[in-house]
């Protein structure tokens, strides 16, 4: 399921700054997303790959390197996951009101 | 289409016909709130840490860790909202009306944990929904 490879490509704080860097800075390469990030390159490339899994990015391969770029739309089942609080919090909001009327003042 | 407002935070809203009081302890006595949210070991204390258990599901432990921000008796109760590697901050608001209170519930932020740190402070991971709100805005 999609959902799943979102959210899991996502839990990961490494791969959501990687993320988020693309969507800000538009497409770079392994190398500019390695420099100065405090990661190792084979560990960017992972997290890449499991973010390319996920929809999340895409690559070109351009000579020598790959460029990535970041697929914003793959984000959607995140947004809906987001909204979908509403309806659980509603739900317990009627709970809440069940309880109430059988508390004591 | 996705309309990135509606999606920063989660407000639900309604009028209950009993006391602030009242409707207090059942936000903050801990067999009361398992009997309308989850299990827990919530303690109305700022700075304490608890965990809401739901039924584990696939990929999920059921584990919500929190974190008391916020304890104003019969007014304001706010702890965060930890799961799946996502933090909000969910806050309560109960008004005093006529008829009984106003219930008024936020969760908001919705962003991550403490741990981000590719490259340290210059790349730290802000609110995830605000950034979400920017990039799906982008979408057109």
């Amino acid at each position: 399921m999609i959902a799943d490879d979102v959210f899991r490509a996502l839990a990961d704080p490494t791969r959501r700054a990687i993320f988020e860097r693309l969507t800000r800075d538009g497409e770079l390469t392994v190398h500019a997303l390695t420099d100065h990030s405090g990661v190792s390159q084979p560990a960017v490339s992972k997290h890449l790959g499991i973010l390319k899994h996920a929809n999340l990015v895409r690559d070109r391969r351009a000579g020598r390197e790959t460029h990535y770029s970041a697929q914003p739309q793959a984000l959607a089942p995140l947004v809906d996951w987001v909204s979908a609080y509403g309806a659980f919090w509603r739900e317990r909001f009627d709970r809440l009101e069940s309880i109430l009327k059988r508390m004591d003042q | 289409m996705i309309t990135p407002d509606t999606r920063r935070s989660v407000i639900v809203e309604r009028e209950m016909a009993h006391p602030p009081e009242k409707i207090w302890r059942a936000l903050t006595q801990g067999a009361l709130i398992e009997e309308w949210l989850m299990q827990n070991d919530f303690q109305p204390v700022v700075g304490h840490r608890f965990s809401f258990r739901a039924t584990p599901a696939p990929k999920w432990n059921g584990v919500i860790d929190c974190e008391v921000l916020v304890v104003e008796p019969h007014e304001r109760l706010a702890y965060t909202w930890g799961s799946l590697g996502f933090e909000s901050v969910v806050t309560w608001t109960l008004t005093p009306t006529a008829g009984g209170t106003h219930v008024r519930m936020e969760q908001s932020g919705f962003g991550a944990g403490q741990d981000a740190n590719f490259k340290g402070a210059t790349w730290g991971w802000r609110k995830f929904v605000g950034n979400l709100e920017r990039v799906v805005g982008g979408l057109g």
